[in-house]
């Protein structure tokens, strides 16, 4: 157990390797109580999240979800965050543990008449049950990613929502906290092997999901950041105007994956020669490579494109690949 | 799978979790059971040319699992004149068998008083009682 944002969390079980396989072939479940919960009401709820969030809210319907950014003057972003329509008036925010209370003052200092924002993430545990066998053990029926519905779980209710941070089929159970145990014990009861952040950064890194604080932040705009497809440039949010001269211009450095193509594990902090800094790096468990996300300059971002690592004193080859680094093979 | 706890009486020990097995001016060495426990699944072993010199006390070489580096720390001076090549292909070989094929380095060492400073396995595991 290590502490983390004020709560102590679970590194691994069995270990990093076995559950990050266990969630690639069958089910694995995280406990994600830490995230922080936001809700965001009123006749007015709507226009503070299209202001303040970079994607279109417009396009959420009650029971859709979408993966958007909270952003600063700058174009940075303050986090990145799943926003859930819970109904017509009544939103749901997911937000970074360590960003939760940044997130709420945030929102609350641009409240507007008409919308309430309420700080709700002691009231709820999360758990993610991720894995291409998560739904058929949970007995719930596949629904499109980003979208919600409610359910129940051996008689808890829990809100059942289709998302994730491993790029795998999977949920998020949402319930309240007073019966997280009960769902847990559900979730173990039906063979899903218990994993841990160590593994959730693993599986996260192999299908090149951000990790805010790491790969991303304030001091990063979303376009340097590949996030420009969470930021729908046609609407009016704060550091819009900065982000869209940023598009049109091309941004100088860029965030890109990249595998190793000679024996080492790149890990966050170290120098890319000729420019550039690794941001996240690990050993990836499926592909048995270094991988990781760095920041270089616009003309070395091509896929393709070879880059030397500063591994502790020894310069080591990788190369810049396309986005997810790991993908499943397709089924026969 | 990992090897269950020990620390064999035949080998001399470093406090930094290391292990030599002395045969005449020859040593090999690894790392402990204390130590590959610690580390979890080792993914990597960044392992010193043949031919080098590695000194007492101080690092020649590094092993990695996913989360954590650790510095390979030398229990005694010499030359390497064999790096194990099973372990930089399949460094989950130490958590295999820390004291056998996980072996990490053969080297010829140059001063045979070193060994005296070295723990017995007793001594070693009073080590790990006080850490």
């Amino acid at each position: 157990m290590v502490p983390f944002a004020g709560w102590e969390m679970p590194v691994q079980y069995e270990g990093v390797i076995p559950e990050h396989k266990a969630v690639r072939s069958d089910a694995g479940v995280f406990d994600v109580s830490h995230m922080g919960e936001l809700e965001i009401e009123g006749p007015t709820a709507r226009d503070l999240l299209q202001t303040t969030l970079s994607n279109d809210v417009d396009k959420l319907e009650p029971g859709d979800a979408q993966y958007t950014l909270v952003t600063n003057e700058s174009g940075g972003i303050v986090d990145d965050v799943i926003l859930y329509r819970l109904d017509a008036h009544r939103y749901l925010i997911v937000a970074n543990a360590s960003n939760t209370s940044a997130v709420y003052e945030w929102l609350k200092e641009r409240e507007l008449r008409g919308s309430d924002v309420r700080d709700v993430s002691e009231d709820y545990a999360l758990l993610a049950v991720q894995g291409p066998r998560a739904l058929e053990r949970l007995g719930l029926d596949h629904a499109k990613a980003f979208t919600w519905s409610m359910g129940d779980l051996d008689g808890v209710e829990v809100m059942v929502n289709r998302t994730g941070y491993t790029g795998e089929e999977g949920v998020e159970l949402a319930c309240m906290a007073d019966e997280a145990g009960q769902v847990w014990d559900a979730v173990l009861g039906r063979g899903i092997v218990p994993a841990g952040l160590g593994a959730r950064d693993t599986l996260r890194l192999e299908v090149c999901y951000p990790l805010h604080g790491n790969d991303i932040g304030p001091d990063w705009d979303a376009i340097s950041s590949a996030l420009g497809w969470a930021c729908a440039l046609d609407t009016e949010f704060t550091g819009v105007e900065r982000l869209r001269a940023i598009k049109a211009d091309g941004p100088t450095q860029k965030l890109v994956p990249f595998a190793m193509t000679e024996k080492a594990i790149p890990r966050q902090g170290m120098t890319v020669v000729g420019g550039g800094e690794v941001t996240s790096g690990t050993m990836s468990p499926m592909r048995e490579i270094g991988i990781g996300l760095a920041y270089v300059p616009a003309a070395s971002a091509k896929p393709g494109t070879e880059l030397v690592i500063d591994v502790r004193g020894k310069e080591r080859r990788g190369v810049v690949e396309k986005k997810p680094l790991y993908k499943k093979e397709k089924e026969q | 799978m990992a090897a269950s706890e020990s620390y064999p009486d035949e080998l001399l020990y470093h406090a930094e979790h290391d292990w030599a097995r002395i045969d005449g001016d020859e040593a090999v060495l690894g790392v402990t059971w204390f130590a590959q426990d610690a580390l979890g699944e080792l993914v990597h072993y960044e392992a010193p040319d043949v031919g080098s010199t590695v000194s007492k006390d101080a690092s020649y070489g590094e092993v990695e699992s996913v989360k954590a580096v650790s510095d390979l720390i030398s229990p005694l001076s010499g030359e390497v004149l064999e790096v194990n090549q099973k372990v930089v292909d399949a460094p989950e070989t130490v958590n295999e068998d820390p004291y056998g094929d996980g072996w990490l380095i053969r080297i010829r060492m140059s001063s045979a008083a070193e060994r005296d400073q070295l723990l017995s396995a007793a001594d070693y595991r009073k080590v790990l009682e006080d850490a």
